[in-house]
């Protein structure tokens, strides 16, 4: 079995059989962020703590990336095999809404206030064959 | 210490192969020195910015090493405005007399491509596909429409409106109108969004000479004083541009808040500004700038809109140039091309795209990554 790596240290639980997106909450005045900082945006506080972030959320607004972006993206696509990708705000309760992409790209099955599942999927295969994970928001079926 | 300004000047945007960024804005200081009536070593100081043309203050290779402070402006694309307010704060404090704000660039085609640790984001949100303004754009009016009923035809007309006021406009890059089927059909870039309802990256240059209000008729018989300059950067809540995450609970963004201080620094109101430039680097923008700005209530555009209240001769003229969309957008020149346009209407000078009724006070917006936003009022 290949080796799955995580797209970046600390977005989310990983390895985990229930992975989870990871926030982090001020102790001061509660306003939660992702990805975890080490202070708070709100109210400048210092004082946050690490938490697992809601896995199902409704879609706060969303668009579809029609064209293949430059330089930073970096996928396993090319320009003849790239498929226009959806991304979208997740709305999570008691946290904060947070920017994903989301495994459905039809603006016809898209609409705000839907419900959708944070979802853990290989996102690019490395030179090496290492599975790249990122987080992506699935529509409920 | 009131200011004015007394010297304006802009190289055409659009494409010039023949020149360098910097050749462009050593064009438009040229210009704007002669619009003065004075010579280079005249300027006390400059405030200057350039996204991907070098540094700004390289125009004294061009332009004579008089020694005067030359300082760079960064501030995204609210370079030209945040170049603007420094110029008049230094006048303002009374420490110069008379000085140059210059902006100018020159981009590669296609969408900006920005670098996430440049912001302090993580270079895995660039890598899945997400550090692109253009995303954020249609996210933000994709909500808009939901919660305020806007028509995609009323996207459309926006543009429609820009291509018609850059037709009428000899420094604009797009000079041909664009029918509404045209601008709806055209190819798809971030749902709800079209390639047409979108501005380009693109070229160019402006120049503004700005000086003491009292001694403003020395240089010219049309001087515009600058009533109001604010810049603002987002607070707790508001919804921006490349943020990974946002609040559950939202407040206004930085253009209501910079609105709102310009406002109350010229005493003035929405009501009492005669034609405004409202950045708009897609059409959705320029919709939701006429709110935030105060214009009118969220809503509202779909009526005033439809009815061509914000045309050159309308009751709101907005964009009367031709805005970002039929400009294109060099960064640093952007927004100083908005006051170059309002001071040119302020004089009557602004030919086939002049709004009609003698305008008298003039009102400009730039909102930028990753959040801020600059506002100016101008009045003859």
């Amino acid at each position: 079995m290949s080796n799955q790596v995580a797209i970046a240290e600390g977005l989310f639980t990983w390895p985990s059989a229930k992975p989870a997106l990871l926030g982090s909450r001020c102790k001061q005045c509660g306003i939660a962020s992702f990805p975890a900082a080490e202070s708070c945006m709100a109210c400048s506080g210092q004082d946050v703590a690490i938490e697992e972030l809601p896995g199902r959320g409704t879609l706060w607004t969303w668009t579809v990336q029609q064209f293949m972006p430059k330089t930073p993206y970096k996928s396993d696509e090319t320009a003849e095999t790239f498929k226009p990708y959806g991304v979208g705000y997740l709305e999570l309760p008691g946290g904060v809404r947070v920017e994903g992409r989301l495994t459905e790209n039809d603006p016809q099955k898209l609409h705000i206030g839907m419900e959708m599942d944070v979802v853990f999927e290989t996102y690019r295969t490395e030179a090496n064959g290492d599975e790249v994970i990122s987080f992506f928001f699935k529509p409920v079926a | 210490m009131d200011v004015a300004i007394v010297g304006i000047g802009m190289h055409p945007f659009g494409r010039t192969p023949s020149r360098s960024g910097l050749q462009q804005g050593a064009y438009a200081a040229r210009l704007a020195l002669q619009d003065a009536g004075i010579e280079w070593r005249d300027i006390q100081f400059a405030f200057g910015g350039s996204a991907s043309s070098g540094s700004a203050d390289a125009l004294v290779n061009e332009l004579g090493l008089t020694g005067i402070p030359f300082i760079n402006v960064a501030n995204g694309c609210a370079t030209g405005g945040s170049s603007l307010i420094s110029a008049f704060n230094a006048i303002k404090s009374g420490e110069y007399d008379i000085g140059m704000v210059s902006g100018f660039d020159k981009h590669d085609r296609g969408a900006f491509n920005a670098d996430p640790k440049e912001l302090g984001i993580g270079e895995w949100y660039g890598e899945v596909g997400m550090m692109m303004t253009t995303q954020f754009f249609a996210m933000k009016i994709q909500k808009y429409m939901h919660d305020y009923g806007i028509s995609t035809d009323t996207l459309a007309k926006v543009s429609e409106k820009a291509f018609i006021n850059g037709s009428k406009n000899p420094n604009a890059w797009r000079r041909e109108p664009v029918s509404v089927e045209e601008i709806a059909n055209s190819t798809m870039v971030n749902n709800p969004l079209t390639k047409f309802m979108f501005c380009s990256p693109a070229e160019g240059g402006v120049a503004l000479v700005l000086c003491r209000a009292d001694h403003a008729t020395r240089y010219t018989d049309t001087p515009v004083y600058l009533k109001a300059a604010t810049m603002k950067s987002r607070r707790f809540g508001s919804f921006e541009v490349f943020a990974p995450s946002q609040a559950l609970q939202q407040v206004d963004g930085p253009t209501v808040d910079a609105s709102k201080a310009a406002f109350e620094m010229a005493g003035a109101g929405p009501k009492d500004m005669d034609v405004m430039q409202l950045q708009d680097t897609e059409v959705g923008a320029e919709i939701m700038h006429m709110a935030e700005n105060g214009f009118c209530a969220h809503g509202e555009q779909e009526a005033l809109i439809q009815s061509g209240a914000t045309h050159i001769g309308g009751s709101m003229p907005i964009n009367t140039d031709g805005g970002c969309l039929a400009n294109g957008e060099p960064i640093g020149a952007s927004g100083l091309r908005q006051v170059y346009e309002n001071v040119l209407q302020l004089r009557g000078q602004a030919g086939e795209h002049q709004v009609p009724g003698d305008p008298k006070l003039a009102y400009t917006h730039v909102y930028g990554a990753p959040g801020i936003s600059a506002v100016t009022i101008l009045q003859r």
